[in-house]
């Protein structure tokens, strides 16, 4: 691979289906609502499956040809006219983001199906039409060329993500989403404020146009702060995860898996893509360090509150918070000391490799949450005796997402857990390295509390509320599979997270 | 002080009035109250940002006046969804608080899917 050239910014060659990937969920929104909710699941179940093959060609082809796939909209140029990109991270994180979401649409075919002869009704309905809308808004944040664009996408993503909070309706819920929706709106308007000091002083706000133009001075520091505060909040990094836990825990199991599996991930891309994309050389080492402070704060206040909780699903809440943390630490390890510029090294890609992880592993956990919620009629960790036997195989795919979070090999943590010890070793910061080990061990202790609880042999008897069906059983499982086997992308796919990078350097050899 | 530092000045303050109210009001009305007086106060830097860049001859860049049209109509939107929310669980509860009893602590969801 030969450093990627700066690129002509022209459409290339199957660009069009970068304007697919935020057509077709689009179109199955507007046709829901014009068919109505008889159809919406048959909609939902043809066109999401269509969008991971979709996202799989997009992938294919970001991979062989190395470079990146450009679709410049209405042949309008940048600045004025609008550009979708697709390289390595936004390719990979596409394809990562359609499986979960596909897995879910399975899973939630139990709980919101909507079966020929049965009374049309509103939960369903928007359900089907909210998962559509996540997975829409997640391709125009992965594919977004400029950040006006990306500030349209996760607003979509707040909109879409906030109802499904509340699909059930109950006080605590509407409580959860409301607070869900004032966190979000903050960090929006903050990333608005943002984008308009931006353009006020470089005239344009497409990202590599931007990149070319942006240098040290009060207005872009003042911006890129603002900008990344907002993005925090809607990513839900302590101390501004207040929100999370009640929504997350609240909300169906359907639902929290998407939420937390994959929306938080909407608003931490656009921070990388800020960062690595935007401003590299603007952090520097002060900014990289309280970053990667921030993370660690994150990582030992969610394990700690975790081991605390008493019901399965805030424990599994709590844990995203602290997950979340681990992202974070890819900023002071990717900074390189000489250049103080952030480079697309290792720790880029074991940063965006435990987004992946972590959103299969975390989305597995919450379906086995919800079965056993719903088998048993409660979720108080102290009282799951015997369950291992009732739901053997919620159980197992339970562990083996804990597996990926503690970092077990082969699993996707394990991978980039490594690649974050490694630069912590390349770049001497030491310290980094004991918050990770203590995060895994933190994380190993919530995981024993549930796992020996859950094998434990019951007092009485266990009588099951209702029969779980086998096939949700099946998609926890193999979403759990996945994360486990994603360690194994590092006999290849993983280089393509560096394609279209402005300093393009592998990791591994092709 | 030419026209648009006095906007933009002006702009600041309403985001700072905005996000004063946004973080210290406890009813979620006069957070909303306050996200919009927020909203107004960035979509005056757009306009002065939109001033500012304008070519010789041109009122105004078009560029950010775009962009706050679209700004404007996500607001709208958030506003709306907000609003929504307040008042099913006014309906819900009889009550509009965010606070009181659960306040964002470990324990705060009783119930479950």
């Amino acid at each position: 691979m030969p450093d990627a050239p700066v690129l002509p910014d022209a459409t290339t060659t199957d660009g069009a289906l970068l304007v697919l990937a935020i057509v077709l969920p689009a179109a199955g929104i507007l046709l829901s609502f014009v068919l109505g909710g008889r159809y919406v699941e048959r909609i939902a179940s043809v066109l999401l499956p269509s969008g991971l093959f979709l996202a799989t060609i997009i992938f294919a082809d970001v991979w062989q040809s190395g470079q990146r796939l450009i679709y410049i909209v209405g042949d309008w140029k940048p600045p004025l006219g609008i550009a979708l990109r697709a390289d390595g991270l936004s390719a990979a994180m596409m394809v990562a983001m359609a499986i979960v979401i596909c897995a879910v649409a399975v899973f939630a075919c139990a709980d919101f199906g909507t079966r020929a002869g049965s009374v049309e009704a509103r939960a369903p309905f928007a359900f089907w039409i909210l998962l559509m809308a996540i997975w829409g808004a997640m391709n125009m944040v992965f594919l977004g060329g400029d950040l006006f664009t990306l500030y349209v996408a996760i607003e979509l993503l707040t909109f879409a993500a906030v109802p499904l909070v509340c699909l059930d309706g109950r006080a605590e819920t509407l409580q959860a989403a409301l607070r869900y929706l004032l966190f979000a709106l903050l960090g929006s308007i903050l990333y608005l404020v943002g984008t308009a000091l931006l353009y006020g002083s470089y005239a344009t706000l497409d990202i590599v146009l931007l990149s070319r133009r942006v240098h040290m001075e009060p207005a872009t520091l003042v911006a890129a702060t603002l900008m990344t505060t907002g993005l925090f909040a809607k990513t839900a990094l302590f101390p501004l995860h207040l929100w999370l836990p009640p929504a997350h825990a609240g909300a169906p199991a359907a639902a929290s898996a998407v939420l937390s599996a994959v929306v938080v991930k909407g608003s931490f891309f656009i921070v990388v893509r800020l960062w690595f994309d935007v401003m590299p050389g603007l952090l520097g080492p002060a900014g990289a360090q309280l970053f990667g402070a921030l993370g660690a704060a994150a990582i030992v206040f969610g394990s700690v509150v975790a081991l605390r909780q008493q019901r399965l699903k805030l424990l599994i809440a709590y844990s995203t918070v602290a997950q979340i943390g681990y992202l974070l630490l890819m900023f002071p390890l990717a900074l390189d000391t000489v250049s103080a510029q952030l480079q697309s090294s290792g720790a880029l890609t074991g940063g965006m490799l435990q987004a992946i992880s972590h959103a299969t592993a975390k989305a597995a956990m919450f379906m086995a949450a919800g079965l056993i919620y719903v088998a048993l009629g409660h979720d108080r960790i102290a009282e799951l005796g015997g369950i291992a036997r009732a739901l053997p195989m919620t159980i197992f795919a339970f562990a083996l997402g804990g597996v990926s979070l503690i970092g077990l090999p082969p699993s996707g943590g394990f991978l980039s857990k490594w690649l974050l010890l490694e630069a912590t070793v390349a770049t001497g910061q030491w310290w980094w390295a004991i918050v990770m080990l203590a995060g895994g061990l933190f994380t190993s202790g919530y995981m024993f509390i549930v796992l020996s609880s859950a094998v434990a042999p019951s007092s009485e008897p266990l009588k099951l509320r209702i029969d779980v069906p086998r096939y949700q059983e099946a998609a926890a499982l193999a979403l759990a599979l996945t994360s486990l086997l994603l360690g194994l992308v590092a006999l290849g796919p993983i280089d393509i997270l560096q394609i279209g990078r402005p300093e393009s350097t592998m990791v591994g050899s092709r | 002080m030419n026209a648009a530092t006095l906007f933009g000045l002006s702009g600041a303050a309403l985001v700072g009035f905005g996000l004063y109210g946004l973080v210290t009001h406890p009813e979620p009305l006069r957070k909303i109250l306050a996200f919009n007086l927020l909203g107004s106060g960035v979509f005056l830097v757009f306009g002065v940002v939109s001033r500012r860049a304008a070519a010789s001859g041109l009122g105004g860049d078009p560029v950010p006046q775009a962009m706050v049209i679209t700004a404007i109509v996500v607001a709208f939107a958030a506003t709306a969804m907000a609003i929504a929310l307040v008042l099913r669980l006014l309906q819900e509860t009889g009550r509009s608080t965010l606070s009181a009893d659960n306040s964002g602590g470990t324990d705060t969801v009783r119930g479950n899917s």
